[in-house]
């Protein structure tokens, strides 16, 4: 079924949105992964506004899905959404930000941050946490999403691959796996810090339903492969799944940071470079319309 | 409470009564077998433990409450943590060098640092699983009670790990529970006497010297106490079985009464109980004789039976008995 094109426009211009305020917060709280930050927003905008049964109402309703950001590193993106969503002030968000006291860290606190669904950072932990409570949830009789988002660097952690092994053998059929493949990492290319590849392939040789984005910044390619997910199962066994979305780090950052290893950290826009980005942020509405 | 809670006599390690010793690794589970009937919150997760005796019946009583995740531990716990979210109480089986070193990271981002109510039942205690450096449990001690929201707990015996099952089961935090491979002896021979988290028992009195041991060394410090009194040396016995949060107040309590003090352990000598101890006398300004008995770190533990190996290192019977002596001479 086609995507409507009112919702697309509305996730699309959602992403834009967020995009910059990632930029502002930046500015504001002077550093961030603002690159795989950048790269995810379409996911991240698409579930949270879109296809999750989730709202800021919702935290703690047991039938909700749940999605554990293993990217620890970019929860800044889900600190911006929940602002917008209402749950924060920008104000709560910039001036706590790695404060002594505050709730919003480079890596997220769930006890810290209502919205959050665990404690995440240290890279390779997300996905068995994520397949511990898509395990929860077929002891518990509930049919929810358990959707877990890993960088593609941090899939060099052979702990990820051990939760693969437990998400297949117990046959999840209400777990995601996500990896935003922005084929980059502190170290450089991921290819050649560490190769990947056939990373769907090995997906597959460990037993998932292996689903592609090709541009994973391109809104409708997210909603047309989100829509045509089955509902979650908890009960019966079935391949889990895993999306590889292909993003490009940094995207809409400015020139000589998007698609580099120069998105990783902290790029710090002052109010010159928040323009600029803004005019590289609006460049990627133009070249899509 | 019964006059005397602590078995008589010396024990004869070398031709352990295996009719009163029994496995904490297998009876644990009696309070929870029990309990989850009514509780369905409780699960066990495993990574390839063997699934005889009590565990195989908590398997075939609820088998999708016991989930394996293979020869995985990093994913044991990082799964645990997962359930635990969801509202489950956990305990996490698996031995104690594996979870200690190799999750160590899990352990502390995912139960610690998220404070979840996972039970950590960390067995291999020291070097009791006879398998040589890779397989001895030697820092465990040291490591749980440097994490924040850890309790980490050591019964002297397998019924007293009942007792710690039972006295923590609503505890909204992270355990480690710290057993031995197999079996040991009993240290108490009633069930009659207090357990409280936190709380050091006095396990046998005495105004001489005090021996502060955890796990199997509780028995061996009991054993050289009984065998001291017939030399007119009178030894307390403190089963310390909470390290974290250490029984301050009793430690220093024991220092002021008894003037010496000895601590025994299956652990290495560093940051264990005995650092423990010696950290709390010296914040505290107190100089008395003092001697750790611990695993020696300058080289990795030789080879051994476990019985043999306590005694190389000197937290036997014989070992605590030459230990109280010493200290004694120094007061």
């Amino acid at each position: 079924m086609a995507v409507d094109k009112e919702r697309l426009k509305f996730l699309e211009e959602k992403a834009e949105q967020i995009r910059k305020d990632i930029t502002v917060t930046t500015n504001h709280i002077g550093y961030s992964h603002m690159g795989g930050g950048m790269s995810m927003v379409e996911m991240a905008v698409a579930l949270y506004y879109d296809w999750m049964n989730w709202s800021p109402e919702k935290v703690d309703d047991p039938h909700r899905d749940r999605f554990v950001l293993s990217k620890g590193h970019c929860a800044h993106v889900l600190y911006n959404i929940f602002v917008d969503k209402g749950m924060y002030t920008k104000e709560d968000l910039w001036n706590e930000y790695n404060q002594i006291g505050g709730r919003f860290g480079m890596h997220g606190n769930y006890h810290y941050v209502n919205g959050l669904e665990a404690s995440t950072g240290s890279l390779g932990h997300g996905p068995s946490i994520a397949v511990g409570m898509a395990i929860a949830g077929r002891l518990n009789k509930d049919d929810h999403w358990v959707l877990c988002m890993t960088g593609d660097g941090e899939m060099d952690e052979g702990s990820n691959w051990e939760a693969l092994m437990t998400a297949s053998h117990y046959g999840l059929g209400n777990f995601i796996l996500i990896c935003d493949k922005n084929k980059y990492q502190i170290g450089g290319s991921t290819t050649d810090v560490m190769s990947l590849e056939p990373f769907d392939k090995k997906l597959e040789a460990f037993g998932f339903d292996v689903i592609t984005i090709e541009d994973g910044n391109d809104m409708l390619q997210v909603l047309e492969v989100l829509d045509a997910l089955p509902k979650p199962d908890s009960q019966n066994r079935r391949k889990p799944i895993a999306i590889i979305s292909k993003t490009i780090k940094g995207i809409g950052m400015m020139e000589g940071f998007a698609d580099s290893e120069q998105s990783h950290l902290s790029m710090v826009p002052n109010e010159f470079m928040i323009e600029m980005t803004f005019a590289s942020i609006e460049a990627l509405r133009k070249e899509r319309d | 409470m019964a006059d005397r809670i602590v078995f008589e006599g010396e024990l004869d390690l070398q031709h352990m009564n295996f009719v009163t010793a029994l496995s904490a690794r297998d009876l644990y589970l009696d309070p929870l077998i029990d309990r989850a009937a009514a509780d369905e919150n409780i699960v066990i997760t495993g990574a390839d433990v063997s699934t005889g005796g009590r565990l195989g019946e908590f398997k075939r009583n609820y088998p999708e409450r016991f989930i394996e995740v293979g020869i995985a531990e990093a994913d044991q716990v990082g799964v645990s943590a997962g359930l635990a979210l969801e509202g489950k109480t956990v305990y996490l089986q698996g031995f104690g060098p594996f979870l200690a070193l190799r999750a160590l990271d899990q352990v502390h981002t995912d139960l610690a640092y998220q404070n979840l109510p996972v039970r950590i039942i960390n067995t291999h205690a020291g070097l009791t699983s006879g398998g040589g450096p890779t397989h001895y449990n030697l820092m465990d001690i040291g490591v749980m009670r440097m994490l924040p929201n850890m309790l980490d707990i050591v019964p002297a015996d397998a019924k007293q790990c009942i007792k710690v099952i039972e006295a923590t089961f609503d505890y909204p935090g992270p355990i480690c529970i710290r057993i031995a491979r197999g079996a040991e002896p009993l240290v108490y021979t009633t069930d009659d006497y207090e357990f409280e988290v936190g709380k050091g028992i006095t396990a046998l009195d005495g105004t001489d010297v005090t021996v502060i041991g955890c796990g199997s060394t509780v028995a061996f410090a009991v054993s050289a106490a009984n065998g001291l009194a017939e030399e007119g040396i009178s030894v307390r016995v403190i089963d310390m079985h909470t390290i974290k949060p250490l029984d301050k107040e009793l430690i220093l309590k024991c220092a002021e009464e008894t003037g010496a003090i000895v601590t025994a352990e299956d652990h290495l000598i560093d940051g264990g109980l005995g650092s423990a101890v010696a950290e709390t006398l010296a914040d505290a300004g107190v100089g008395i004789p003092f001697k750790r008995l611990a695993i020696d770190n300058s080289e990795f533990p030789p080879l051994g039976d476990s019985y043999e190996l306590f005694a190389h290192f000197g937290y036997d019977p014989e070992g605590i008995k030459k230990a109280v002596r010493e200290v004694l001479a120094k007061k």
